[in-house]
């Protein structure tokens, strides 16, 4: 599903380069759920944006469901993220001023889908993150977890075949975040694949598989800890 | 992203920060009704000019003296005095058949004195003819005669409004007296009223007999002016021509370039005071028009803060999805609808104005539908143009920086 090769991201910093990404090789499966863990500093959200389209990466391949997309123009990426993939943010990264069902019918409305059929999935949505009550709410009148949900029922609501979760459960306190928790497992086993970063390693043991990374190098792909089922495509 | 999401997404961050957006559309609302106000005012000035200048009646031709200039027409009446009461017969004895009436007469403001009140009007030294010519009638009492004219008689026909305001508690002033310098003139008829349009108040006037005005009072015996009405209005150009004619002749004016008086048609001075007016409309629009750019200008700035201060919203837009033609529509809808609203309120303002210059002054405001129009239309273009620089900005942010923003 996802293959980096040798993926580099360098900013400039002054006449410096600041090179955040020295070489990344990764490959995730179709179906995993994979951490990415790591102190902060070391590249990990700078690699979750480069997963996500958000940020090209200066040097490397990626191949997107077997498609080079690092070279795509900005709008090309804007459809790749559009169609394929969902996003989940440590600070909900919701919309001011729109309640919880616009909010999740949004990315339907850019890519052009009917507003009655945008609302029908989007009220679908909002009922498997267990929102269908809160529907007409503000953010501001939502609590963190509920606010984390509606975030998720958006990412949800396309159907992407990836969810990219970043610090999901950073703003919760534990019961909610485990609770956020569990939906993303459940997700996982309806076969989206997850990628989340965290650096709680109680967080990264709900996932199939951690990547650690320092300093911009990927330091083990294996044996996550409490591991619980290894997929049997895993590398 | 439909139309209509759109323009509900733009009416959501306008009302979010009410008071800012008001501000903004301020200088719209205040471009627009000035346009469209300042407009409305200079087209009652000329439409009131014109129903006055009209009212004194179609086939009516003047006689000022001074030459009529290059162009067209020179208003420097009464400063020359090569009119003469002479003048006036030459026209009667060659022009007779052509005219329904011959009109002359000498003008010139002076103070009134009634008891202890005092007030300017305009002292109109005239014949009996100036009711036929003028197309004006008595109210009540009686119109100045030949035998005035005979005797130099001190008696005066006077205008409704200086009538009232000459003598406020006498219901009938007829009979009564007052002075003009050490002239006592006796009232004998007030005329009809003629209304108030435009500049001039038409009913602020005094009528006495021409012989006593240049006697009495200019000691003078030029003319300010000679009325004719013609009696047939497709022959006004003929006797126009002929009036030339003889008073070329009767002045013994070989060179047409020195022509020292000028016959000026209804026609002619509607055409000049319309040129007049017209140029004063176009200025104030003008002027007007300037306070909607930067109205405009306002709104661009509004919306560059706007969207420095909704970066991070940006980001979050375009990782659900969105283009940066999205975006773009985004940003300039907005800006749209915020000068939609300011113009409409403008307009809503500049109604309500003209309404109230119509009931508090002499003029007429008219609103005219064009100036509506392109009052809006130019605060539309000012929201699509002035909204474009923020929306491209806004459009070309990378995502990732402005998820980033703080």
């Amino acid at each position: 599903m996802i293959q980096l090769k040798d993926i580099i991201k360098a900013y400039p910093l002054g006449k410096e380069q600041l090179v955040v990404l020295k070489g990344v090789s990764l490959t995730i499966n179709a179906g995993e759920f994979v951490a990415i863990m790591g102190p902060s500093g070391s590249g990990k959200s700078t690699l979750m944006n480069i997963i996500g389209l958000l940020d090209t990466p200066t040097k490397g391949s990626y191949l997107l469901e077997k498609k080079e997309v690092s070279n795509l123009s900005e709008n090309e990426q804007a459809d790749v993220r559009s169609k394929r993939i969902g996003f989940v943010f440590q600070q909900f990264n919701l919309l001011p001023r729109m309640d919880a069902l616009r909010q999740v019918m949004q990315p339907l409305l850019y890519q052009g889908v009917h507003r009655t059929q945008a609302e029908t999935k989007a009220r679908e949505s909002l009922h498997i993150v267990g929102l269908s009550e809160r529907i007409s709410h503000n953010p501001n009148e939502l609590s963190g977890g509920q606010q984390q949900r509606v975030a998720i029922a958006r990412a949800l609501v396309t159907d992407p075949a990836i969810i990219l979760a970043d610090e999901p459960t950073g703003a919760l306190d534990t019961q909610t975040g485990h609770e956020v928790m569990d939906i993303l497992t459940t997700l996982s086993k309806h076969g989206k694949t997850i990628v989340m970063v965290t650096h709680e390693p109680r967080v990264a043991a709900f996932a199939h598989r951690t990547i650690r990374i320092e300093d911009g190098l990927i330091q083990s792909g294996t044996l996550p800890d409490g591991l619980r089922n290894i997929p049997s495509a895993y590398k | 992203m439909n139309f209509f999401e759109n323009i509900l997404n733009a009416l959501g961050a306008i009302g979010s920060n009410k008071m800012r957006s008001a501000l903004t559309m301020l200088g719209i609302v205040i471009g627009v009704a000035s346009v469209v106000l300042l407009v409305a005012i200079g087209q009652g000035a000329a439409s009131g000019i014109k129903s006055q200048v009209q009212g004194l009646g179609t086939n009516l031709l003047s006689i000022s003296p001074g030459s009529p200039n290059q162009t067209n027409v020179r208003f420097s009446m009464g400063s020359t005095s090569s009119l003469k009461s002479t003048d006036t017969d030459y026209i009667t004895q060659y022009a007779a058949e052509l005219l329904n009436g011959i009109e002359p007469e000498l003008s010139s403001r002076q103070q009134l004195v009634a008891g202890n009140i005092n007030t300017n009007s305009s002292v109109v030294g005239t014949v009996p003819s100036y009711l036929t010519v003028r197309n004006s009638a008595v109210e009540y009492g009686s119109f100045i005669t030949e035998e005035h004219l005979t005797n130099v008689d001190k008696v005066a026909v006077l205008g409704p409004s200086t009538a009232s305001t000459l003598f406020p508690d006498d219901a009938d002033p007829l009979g009564n007296t007052f002075r003009i310098g050490n002239n006592i003139f006796t009232v004998i008829g007030i005329l009809e009223s003629k209304g108030s349009t435009g500049m001039t108040n038409r009913d602020d006037t005094v009528l006495i007999p021409l012989t006593t005005m240049q006697r009495r009072i200019a000691g003078k015996t030029s003319l300010s002016s000679i009325s004719v009405s013609v009696k047939n209005e497709s022959e006004m150009d003929y006797a126009k021509q002929v009036l030339t004619a003889i008073l070329l002749n009767a002045h013994g004016i070989t060179d047409t370039s020195k022509q020292d008086f000028t016959v000026l048609s209804q026609a002619d001075a509607v055409e000049t005071l319309n040129a007049v007016t017209s140029t004063l409309t176009y200025l104030l629009g003008g002027i007007a028009a300037i306070s909607l750019i930067v109205g405009g200008i306002g709104v661009m700035n509004i919306m560059l803060v706007s969207v420095t201060e909704r970066t991070r919203e940006i980001g979050i837009r375009k990782a659900i999805g969105a283009k940066k033609r999205d975006i773009m529509t985004q940003f300039l809808v907005e800006s749209t609808v915020l000068s939609i609203l300011g113009g409409a309120i403008g307009i809503l303002i500049s109604v309500i104005g003209s309404w109230i210059v119509t009931i508090y002054s002499s003029l007429e405001a008219t609103i005219a539908l064009y100036s509506v129009f392109l009052a809006f239309g130019f605060s539309v273009c000012v929201g699509i143009f002035f909204g474009m620089l923020p929306a491209w900005k806004a459009a070309k942010l990378r995502p990732i920086e402005a998820l980033r923003y703080e």
